[in-house]
C-alpha cells in the first residue's frame, strides 16, 4: 500500500507540474496584462508596478520564480488586489463553493443511490422506466438550463425561494438542487446497473439460499458489490462539480471560487489564476487518487499497482 | 472448418452462400438501428432541427440582427414574432434558427478536429507502441487531471472571442477519449488473428491498416463521434454562458439562453424556447448515439 501511494505520488507530482507549465505560458500568451486598466497609468508607473511583481523579466526567470515559490506553498500576491494574496483569496471563495460541491454530491449520492437500487429491484416496471427516463434527461440538460428554469418557476412565479445570494439557509436549496440533478441522473445509473449485475449473482443467490431476509440480501450482499463502480466516479464526480460551480454561481450570484477564477482570467490577474488551476487540479488528482485506494480497500479483487 | 469444406467442394461453397445471401456485420448494424425506436425518432428529430438551422433563417421575415423599437420585448405572437422578441425588438425565432445553426455548425466542425487530432494520436501510439506509446498516453492522462473547462476558458481568455477558434479550442480539448478509444482499439486489433492472417497473406503495413484497421476502429469511433458532438454543443453554451463564446450580433443557444436567464422576469419565453430546443437537440444526440452503440457493439446491452 504504501509502496502504491508512494508511486502514485510520484506520477501525480509531474502531472501538477505540467498543469502549472501549461496554465503559465497559456496565461502569459494571452494579450493585455493586469495593469492595463481603461484609465492608461503613465509608462513609468506601469513600470514600476512590473518591476514590484517581477513581470519586467525574462519569462523563463519569472517562471523558475514562480515555480520556487508555489513549492515553498507560497501563491504570491493579487495583482489586481495589492492588498490580499491569492491564499487569502481562495480562503475566501473555497468554503462557498465547497459548500455547495459537497451539499450536491451528498444530496445527488443519497437520492441516486435510492433511485438505483428501487429500479433494479422493479426491473422494467414502471417506476423504473421513468427512473431511466428522468437519468437520461438529467444526463442531457446541462446546468445553465435547469438553474434559469428552477429560478423562474420556485423563485420568480411561486416566489418560495430567492433568486440569489446566501443570506439563509434557504438561499442554499436551489444552488445545491441544481448541481446534484446531473450528479442524481449519473449515480443512478450506475447504481442501477450494479445492482442489477449484482441481483443475478452467485452470492446473492447463495445468500437468498441460506434463508437470509430479502431486506439482509439486498443491503447487505447485493448493494456492497453495486457500489464499488461508484467509488471510482469520484474523481470526474469532483470535476463535474467545479465546473457546474462556475455556472451555479454566475447564476446566483455567490461569492465563490468559480467565479474569482472567471474574473480573474478575463482581468488578467495571473497569481490568481494559477493559485485556482492548482487547487483545482491537485483536488481532481487527489480525489483520484482516494478512489483508488478505497476502491482496493473495499473489493479484494483490486490489486494496486 | 466450414473454410477447409469450402476448399474442397467449391460448388457446395457457393450454394451454400446463396442459400444464406451473406449478411455482413454492418447489415445487421443497421437491422439492430431501424429496429430502435427511440433511435429512429431522434433521427428524424435532428433532421428536422437540420433542416430548419439550414433554411430556417431564410424563410423568415426578419433577419437575426434586425433592431426594432417598436418590437421590444414582444411576447409570442404579437406583432408577427411567432416566439416573441428579445430586449432589442428581434425575432426569437429568427435568432433561435441562427443560434442552432451556430451551435450545430460548431457541434460538427469542433468533433471533426478533435476526430481528427484523436485517431492520428491514438491509431499512431498504438500501432507503434513501446516508448513512443507510453509518452503519448501520459500527455493524455496529464491533459485529463485538468479540469477541462478551465483549459478552455484559458484557451479563450488567450486567443480572444474569436469565431474560428472556438471550434478549435473546444476540438483541442474534446480527442482525449478519442485518442483512449483508438489506441485501445488499435492494440487489441493489432494482435488479431485476422491481422496476423493478412500479413501472412502478404499485405503491406498501408494495406491492413486501410484494409483492416481502419473498418474495425470505425464502429467505436463512430459511436463517440455522436455522443462528442452534444458534448461540443454543451460546452460552447457553458462558455458563451459564461461571456466566453459566441459574441453578439451573432447568436448560439447558450448564448440565447444567458440572454434569457437574465431577462426571464420581464420574458420568460426569451429562456424557455431556447432551453426547450436545446434539451430536444440534445436529447436526440443522445439517443442517436446510445441507439448506434447498441447497433454496433451489442456486447454492451
Amino acid at each position: 500500500m504504501l509502496r502504491f501511494l508512494l508511486r502514485r505520488l510520484l506520477v501525480a507530482l509531474p502531472t501538477l507540474f505540467l498543469v502549472v507549465t501549461l496554465a503559465f505560458f497559456m496565461m502569459r500568451a494571452a494579450p493585455g496584462g493586469p495593469f492595463e486598466t481603461n484609465r492608461k497609468l503613465p509608462p513609468e508607473v506601469e513600470q514600476n508596478l512590473k518591476a514590484k511583481y517581477g513581470l519586467d523579466r525574462p519569462l523563463g526567470v519569472q517562471y523558475l520564480g514562480y515555480l520556487a515559490n508555489v513549492a515553498r506553498g507560497d501563491l504570491g500576491p493579487s495583482l489586481k488586489y495589492p492588498d490580499r494574496s491569492v491564499l487569502d483569496i481562495i480562503r475566501q471563495g473555497f468554503p462557498t463553493s465547497l459548500r455547495l460541491g459537497v451539499s450536491a454530491l451528498t444530496l445527488g449520492g443519497v437520492l441516486g443511490l435510492c433511485f438505483g437500487v428501487f429500479g433494479a429491484l422493479r426491473q422494467n416496471s414502471p417506476a423504473d422506466y421513468a427512473i431511466t427516463t428522468l437519468a437520461v434527461l438529467g444526463v442531457c440538460i446541462p446546468t445553465f438550463v435547469t438553474g434559469p428554469l428552477l429560478v423562474l418557476v420556485f423563485a420568480s412565479w411561486l416566489g418560495w425561494l430567492p433568486t440569489g445570494g446566501l443570506d439563509d439557509v434557504r438561499g442554499y436549496v436551489l444552488p445545491v438542487v441544481v448541481l446534484a440533478l446531473p450528479q442524481v441522473a449519473i449515480i443512478s445509473r450506475l447504481t442501477r446497473a450494479g445492482m442489477v449485475e449484482a441481483m443475478a449473482s452467485n452470492h446473492v443467490r447463495t445468500a437468498r439460499a441460506r434463508g437470509l431476509p430479502e431486506r439482509s440480501v439486498v443491503l447487505n450482499h447485493a448493494l456492497r458489490g453495486a457500489v464499488l463502480p461508484l467509488v471510482s466516479y469520484l474523481g470526474p464526480a469532483a470535476a463535474g462539480l467545479i465546473t457546474g460551480s462556475l455556472v451555479v454561481e454566475r447564476l446566483f450570484t455567490l461569492p465563490g471560487l468559480g467565479k474569482a477564477f472567471v474574473v480573474s482570467a478575463l482581468q488578467r490577474d495571473y497569481t490568481v489564476v494559477m493559485g485556482v488551476v492548482i487547487l483545482y487540479a491537485s483536488l481532481v488528482i487527489g480525489l483520484n487518487l482516494l478512489a483508488e485506494v478505497i476502491q482496493s480497500l473495499l473489493d479484494p479483487r483490486v490489486k494496486l499497482s | 472448418m466450414s473454410g477447409a469444406l469450402l476448399v474442397r467442394n467449391p460448388r457446395d461453397g457457393e450454394a451454400l452462400e446463396a442459400a444464406i445471401k451473406g449478411r455482413s456485420l454492418w447489415d445487421d448494424a443497421r437491422r439492430r438501428l431501424l429496429r430502435n425506436r427511440a433511435a429512429m425518432a431522434s433521427l428524424g428529430l435532428l433532421a428536422i432541427l437540420v433542416l430548419a438551422a439550414a433554411i430556417g433563417p431564410y424563410l423568415t421575415p426578419y433577419s437575426y440582427d434586425q433592431i426594432s423599437k417598436d418590437d421590444v420585448w414582444a411576447p409570442p405572437l404579437v406583432h408577427g414574432h411567432l416566439l416573441g422578441a428579445d430586449s432589442l425588438g428581434r425575432d426569437l425565432l429568427c435568432r433561435l434558427l441562427v443560434g442552432l445553426r451556430v451551435s450545430l455548425a460548431i457541434g460538427v466542425v469542433a468533433s471533426a478536429v478533435s476526430l481528427v487530432i484523436g485517431v492520428a494520436w491514438g491509431a499512431t501510439a498504438g500501432f507503434i507502441g513501446g516508448v513512443l506509446d507510453e509518452a503519448m498516453m501520459r500527455f493524455v492522462d496529464v491533459l485529463y487531471a485538468l479540469p477541462f473547462m478551465f483549459f478552455v476558458i484559458l484557451l479563450m481568455v488567450v486567443f480572444g472571442r474569436n469565431f474560428i477558434l472556438i471550434f478549435l479550442a473546444i476540438g483541442a480539448v474534446e480527442w482525449l477519449t478519442m485518442a483512449r478509444i483508438v489506441r485501445g482499439q488499435t492494440l487489441s486489433l493489432k494482435q488479431m488473428e485476422f491481422i496476423e492472417a493478412a500479413r501472412a497473406a502478404g499485405l503491406g503495413d498501408g494495406a491492413i491498416i486501410v484494409r483492416h484497421i481502419v473498418p474495425n476502429l470505425l464502429g467505436p469511433v463512430v459511436v463517440y463521434l455522436t455522443l462528442t458532438i452534444p458534448g461540443v454543443i454543451l460546452a460552447e453554451s457553458f462558455l458563451s454562458f459564461l461571456g466566453l463564446g459566441v459574441q453578439e450580433p451573432l447568436t448560439s443557444l447558450g448564448v440565447l439562453i444567458s440572454n434569457g436567464a437574465i431577462s426571464m422576469d420581464q420574458a420568460p419565453w426569451l429562456l424557455v424556447f431556447p432551453s426547450l430546443t436545446m434539451i430536444v437537440a440534445l436529447m436526440a444526440f443522445n439517443f442517436i448515439g446510445d441507439g448506434l452503440r447498441d447497433a454496433i457493439d451489442p456486447k454492451d446491452r
